[in-house]
Parts: structure tokens; sequence; C-alpha cells
């Protein structure tokens, strides 16, 4: 039963996929219009489907895979500034998420951990957080070109700014949440703070801090797409911003797969990090 | 000769000294080596400068000699600068070969054929021409271009004719001191309307509609805004506004979100390409020869960087006259839509430039100066775009439009440099306008703002 399950579904998702993808070719065929324009001039100086009438049509799925098929064994061309491949693209946007999430996690670790182990300091700071923590981390960004007065920087703060919160709070909550009776052997051991805080505290919120850290690359992956769209120059985001401007849907299809697999990747890095410190009671 | 050189070469240096004075070939080279000649411009400049007023004075050179061996040389040149501003005339003429201060440069553009000869210098070389290393980078919108523009990331940008003076005036920024040496393009934008308001043509009926234009500060706004209230409609209750960039107005169309637009081309005939919308009409019926986009610069970069200004600006004017020509035009559409700079299809592109296009009708117009390029930034056209400023309530108060016109708009530079290139600039920096039938006189600029029936001053 057990052997005969995972095969089943992996049939059934084919059968999905298949589906989606038929229904697709069947509705994005037709584009064309009724009215047939006389004139020829006119009908070489309009798209296809303008010529009869109609609107240029939602790409089909040949043309689609068409088009990945050429971003993917062509990912890494420079044909000047603004016209890099889909690799490049990726690289740079991975490396801005990367660098703020890394920052990110330097502040928000260790912070958390304080405010876990200390009730005031979470009194203290919790309206702060709780305050910012809701601010959606694209309505930083008018804030960070003006103060930062450097668009690539910008966009590391702000993933930065929507990374930290999920780490902060989900350190501080493991922190402060380590079962009473372990600290308590820890302090019959007569252990120093450092000691309890390292061979103790950690090991028991581990799991729960790289949950905290597994949402932030998730959130950051979202909104870094968000923010190169709104800053351009390089970046997944830009390209698909780019490619709308042209239009070009085929592309669009193209990008938002990448981003799809390349979140995923990211998600079961850390799901596999979180697999490794998990403990059972 | 050396060990590795032919030694069946009769032209090959000698093995030792040739004239028998020197230990070596090397010392021999050595001892009969000239002076190492300096290739500091400005020294070399300065000295032709001082030789020439010297000759001027002394007339013969046995004069020269007898005064300066009277007086010694530094009283000479004391005496000299006395009665001649030497100096002067050092810094007069070591402004003739210039410097270049800065050779590798960033320029911000938005994907526009407005921005045309900004672009298009960079594939055909006029930036290379003029000894200059320009990248050009295309930006996602006009608040992200004064942005980055303000941050220095760029050293000159593309940017809407009313933007430079937005920012000098401090409206929607902080004030800093901007400049506009060059206008891109004249004429080259069009309204136009959802394939749904073909029937709807006369802007009379445009009541509820929703229109987008590129940026508050663009003459796309004030020509909508004084177009729609011709017609009689209040264009901030009857009509609602939007700002959007410009890549995004052909979606924004197809999505039903506006019901038209006033905006910069491809996007006007890529909608037409699309079958999403019609050209309702193109804006030089409004104002035959209006300034769109611009060349602009902070004052900081001029100041500091006075030879790549220059160059700058010789570059930008000649591919300006460059892409102004009827005959080149193909050329440069080729030139500029690939993905790299409009990342645009060809043929929207060359409709655009040629003036040969399908209006989304039916019906192909032939317009030749449907867009056209022009640098010189009339003054007369500052002190129009600071009216509407002022009609739509962008700036209150008083302001000395003359004075904001002079500064912002480097008319001066943009003649020299015209000029330099053979192009002929126009004497006059301010000229009558004629906007939908209604001339514009730039000496009673708050005459014509109390003519507007509808203004929120």
């Amino acid at each position: 039963m057990r052997a005969t399950r995972p095969v089943a579904s992996l049939a059934l998702a084919c059968l999905l996929l298949a589906l989606f993808v038929g229904a697709w070719q069947l509705s994005s065929s037709t584009g064309l219009g009724t009215a047939a324009v006389a004139d020829p001039e006119y009908a070489a100086l309009v798209g296809a489907a303008a010529a009869t009438g109609g609107q240029t049509p939602f790409p089909s799925p040949i043309e689609v895979a068409a088009r990945i098929w050429e971003h993917i064994t062509d990912p890494f061309y420079v044909r000047g500034t603004n016209d890099q491949g889909i690799g490049i693209q990726l690289a740079y946007s991975l490396a801005r998420v990367l660098a703020g999430f890394t920052l990110a996690a330097l502040l928000a670790i260790p912070l958390g951990f304080l405010i876990g182990m200390s009730p005031l300091l979470y009194g203290a700071l919790n309206p702060f957080i709780q305050v910012l923590r809701p601010i959606s981390p694209l309505a930083w960004m008018p804030l960070a070109l003006y103060t930062i007065r450097d668009s690539s920087v910008s966009s590391i703060f702000v993933i930065f700014i929507c990374s930290v919160w999920p780490m902060l709070l989900n350190t501080a909550f493991g922190v402060a949440t380590v079962r009473k009776e372990w600290l308590n052997v820890a302090r019959t051991l007569e252990c120093s703070a450092l000691r309890t805080a390292f061979r103790v505290i950690l090991p028991a919120a581990a799991p729960t801090i790289m949950t905290g850290m597994r949402i932030s690359i998730g959130i950051a992956w979202l909104v870094i797409v968000a923010a190169e769209m709104l800053v351009g120059g390089t970046g997944i985001g830009y390209f698909v911003w780019n490619q709308w401007n042209n239009l070009s849907l085929a592309d669009i299809v193209t990008a938002i797969l990448l981003i799809g697999v390349i979140g995923m990747v990211l998600d079961q890095i850390l799901a596999m990090a979180t697999r490794a410190v998990a403990y059972q009671e | 000769m050396g060990v590795f050189d032919d030694p069946f070469d009769p032209t090959a240096r000698p093995w030792s000294c040739p004239c028998g004075r020197h230990a070596s070939a090397a010392e021999h080279d050595a001892a009969l080596a000239c002076e190492p000649v300096t290739d500091d411009v400005d020294a070399l400049t300065a000295r032709t400068v001082e030789t020439a007023v010297a000759r001027a004075v002394f007339g013969t050179e046995t004069r020269r000699r007898a005064f300066l061996g009277l007086v010694g040389e530094a009283t000479a040149a004391a005496a000299l600068a006395a009665a001649f501003p030497l100096a002067a005339a050092r810094e007069a003429f070591a402004q003739a070969p210039r410097r270049i201060e800065k050779r590798d440069l960033k320029v911000g553009f938005i994907p526009i054929t407005c921005a045309t000869p900004i672009i298009m210098a960079h594939p055909m070389g006029f930036y290379a021409k003029h000894g200059l290393n320009v990248e050009v980078i295309r930006t996602a919108g006009w608040a992200v271009i004064r942005d980055r523009a303000i941050n220095r990331e760029y050293d000159a940008a593309h940017m809407l004719s009313p933007m430079p003076l937005a920012i000098a005036l401090g409206v929607g920024s902080a004030p800093i001191p901007w400049t506009m040496p060059a206008v891109e393009n004249i004429n080259g934008q069009a309204i136009t309307l959802a394939n749904k308001h073909r029937e709807r043509r006369d802007p009379k009926d445009w009541r509820g509609f929703r229109f987008a234009v590129p940026f508050d500060f663009s003459i796309h706004n004030y020509l909508l805004r004084y177009y729609v209230a011709e017609a009689g409609l209040d264009p901030d209750r009857d009509i609602q506004i939007r700002a959007v960039p410009p890549p995004e107005m052909v979606a924004n169309l197809r999505a039903d979100n506006i019901d038209g637009f006033l905006g910069p081309d491809p996007f006007n005939q890529r909608a037409v390409f699309d079958g999403v919308g019609f050209i309702h009409m193109l804006t030089r019926e409004l104002w035959d020869g209006h300034p769109c986009c611009a060349f602009a610069v902070s004052r900081e970069f001029i100041a500091q960087n006075p030879g790549t200004y220059h160059a700058l600006l010789r570059a930008i004017v000649e591919a300006t006259a460059y892409s102004s020509n009827p005959a080149n035009r193909r050329e440069v559409a080729a030139a500029i839509a690939p993905q790299n700079y409009l990342n645009q299809p060809l043929t929207v592109v060359e409709q655009v430039l040629t003036g040969t296009f399908a209006d989304g009708l039916g019906r192909v117009q032939r317009v030749p100066n449907r867009i056209d390029f022009d640098p010189f930034p009339w003054h007369s056209m500052a002190i129009w775009i600071l009216t509407q400023m002022k009609r739509w309530g962008q700036i209150r108060g008083d302001i000395d439009y003359a004075q904001v016109a002079e500064q912002v708009f480097l008319a001066t530079d943009t003649a020299e440099a015209m000029r330099e290139l053979g192009l002929s600039p126009p004497a006059e920096t301010r000229r009558t306008h004629v906007i939908m039938g209604r001339t514009f006189d730039p000496a009673d600029p708050e005459g014509y703002l109390a003519s507007f029936a509808i203004r929120r001053v």
C-alpha cells in the first residue's frame, strides 16, 4: 500500500499538468478577430491579430516552451548593460537575497536571544516590533532610496527589513519557551550563563529558529522580485518588468517558472537544515 | 643588438655604441635622448600664451633680450602682468583644448523613442567619437531616474523637460540646482484610446474617463489637461489622471484599467500593434514643436567636470541632429529597437520614427514629423511649462519665470555646441508659441495664466 502511493500521486500530478497544458493550448489558439482588413499595407504594420481586428492572444504552451528552451540553453550571455542572460539575472537576485538575509540573521538571532531571555527587554522592544513588522517591505523603498542613495544597497536593505522579523520573533519565542526543567538542571549543575546559552538554550531553540529562517527566506525571495521591478537595473524582477514592457508574456512565464523553482530549492535547503537540528523529546 | 635579434638584419640595432664615445648602445641612446616632452596640455597652453604676449610687446628678439637683461626675469614677468591680464589670457586659452575629467559615464534612460539621441549615440558611436565611454542604463520609471540622478548613480539622465525645472524649484523633491542643456525630441507623443471608444472622439464626451500620463511633471500631463480644459472639462474633477510608467500603459489599457493615455511612443504604436487601442490624436496637432524629453545634468556635475560636460553635450547635440534627418530614421530605428535598448519589435519603432504608421482605425497615416529632434531649449518653453505648473497648483506663490528658465534651460551652451558642430542655432531664446490656436507670449506669463477659465490659482 505504502509503495504504490507515491507512484499514484505522481501519475495524478502528471495528469493534472497535462490537463492544464491542454486547456491552455486550446484557449490560447483563438485570438484572431473576424473582420478582415483589406489594406495589406496596414496589415503589414500591425500584429497578426490586430490586422484582423482582434488582440494579440496569450502565447500558447508551445511558444512558451520554445522560449524556456532558449533561455535555459543560453543563460549567461551578456550583450550590453541592458541585455543579459536569465542566469545572470537570477544570480544578481540570489546575491541580493543572500546578502540581505545574512545581515538580517546576524542581527535577528543574537537580538532574538536577548529578547527571549530577558522579559524586560521583550516588554520594551515589543511595541516597536509590533508596529514595524506589518509594514510592507516595499513601503520602505522610497525611504531607503532617499537616505541610502544607492539603489542596489536599497534593495538589499528591503530584503533585510522583511526577513528580520520572522527570525527575530521565532528566535525570541524559541528561547523563551525552553523548558524550565532544563534550565533548572543547568542551574543545579552550576553552568555559567554563557554555557547555559550555548549548550542548553541554543540546541533547544534551534528548530524554532530554523523555522523562522525558513519563513524569512521565503519572504525575501518573494520581495526581491517586487523590489527589482521597482528599482530596475539587474535581477530577475527587473527581467520580468523589462519583458512586461515588451508585452512578451512567454518570457514572463519563463521567469515565473524559474522564480518558483529557485524559491523551492531555497526552501528545501532550509528544510533540510531544520531537520538536521530537530530532536525528539 | 640583443642576443635574440636577427644578426643578418641590416636595420637591427647596433650592439655597441655607434659613435664610439659611449660604453654601450644603451648609454649612447640615453645620452642623445631628447628631454621628455611634457604632455601637460595646460602648462603648454600657458607657455604658448606667454610667448605670444611677449612677442607682441617686445617686437624683436634683440629688444626682448635687452629688456630681460636689464630688469631680470621675474620683474619683467611682473611688469608685463601689470599691463596685460596674463593670467586671464592663460585661462581663456586653457579652455580651448579641453581635458576630459571623467571618461567613464553612466547615463540613465527610459525605454521610449523620445530618448532616441541619448540611446542611439551609444550603438552608433557618438559618445566614443567625443572621447567618452558611456554606459546607457535602462531605468524603470521617472521617479527612479530622478532619484538615481540625484544620488549621483547617474552622471546624466534622460528626463521629461519639466523635471529639471521641478527639481531646481524643489517641487516633489528637495531643491537641487539642476540644468537642462538640451531638448531631445519635439512632438512624438499621442493620445491613445481603448478600442471601445472609437465612437467617442470628442473630448466633451470624456467625462469620467481614466487617463494615464507618464509623470506628474511631464509635458504629457500639461497637454492632456490643456486639451480637456479647452473642451470644458476640469481635469481634476471630470476625468481621472494617473501617473503610470510608460511601459505599463499598454498593459493597463488592455486590462481596461484606463480608458486612454497621453503617452510617449513606442507605446502608442504598440497599443495599435497589439490591437488594444487606436491613436486618437498626435500631440503635434495640439502644439506643433512642443518639447518633450530632455537631457539633464546637475549643476554640480558641470562645475566639477566642465570638459566632460562639454564633450557630452556635443555628443548629444550631434546625435540629435543625426536623428532629426529623415534619411537616417530607419537606421536609427534598427539601432535602438533591440533588447539592449528599447526592447520592442522593429516595425513599431520604425513606424514611430518614419511617421508612416497604422493608426488603429484601419488607415495608414503619413506624418513625417510625427516625432522630430531639436536640441535647442527655448526659454519660452520653460516659461510655458512654469505657467502650467502654476495653473494646476504644482507651484504656489510668485516665481521669477525668466530667471528660472535661464538658470535651468542652458540655451547659451546648446547654441555654442550647435555652432561648433556646424548647425545654426536661433538668435533668440524666446518666441511666441501657438497651442491649440491660442498664442502664448513669454513676456506676459501671468496674463496668459489669468486668461484660462479652468485653473487652480
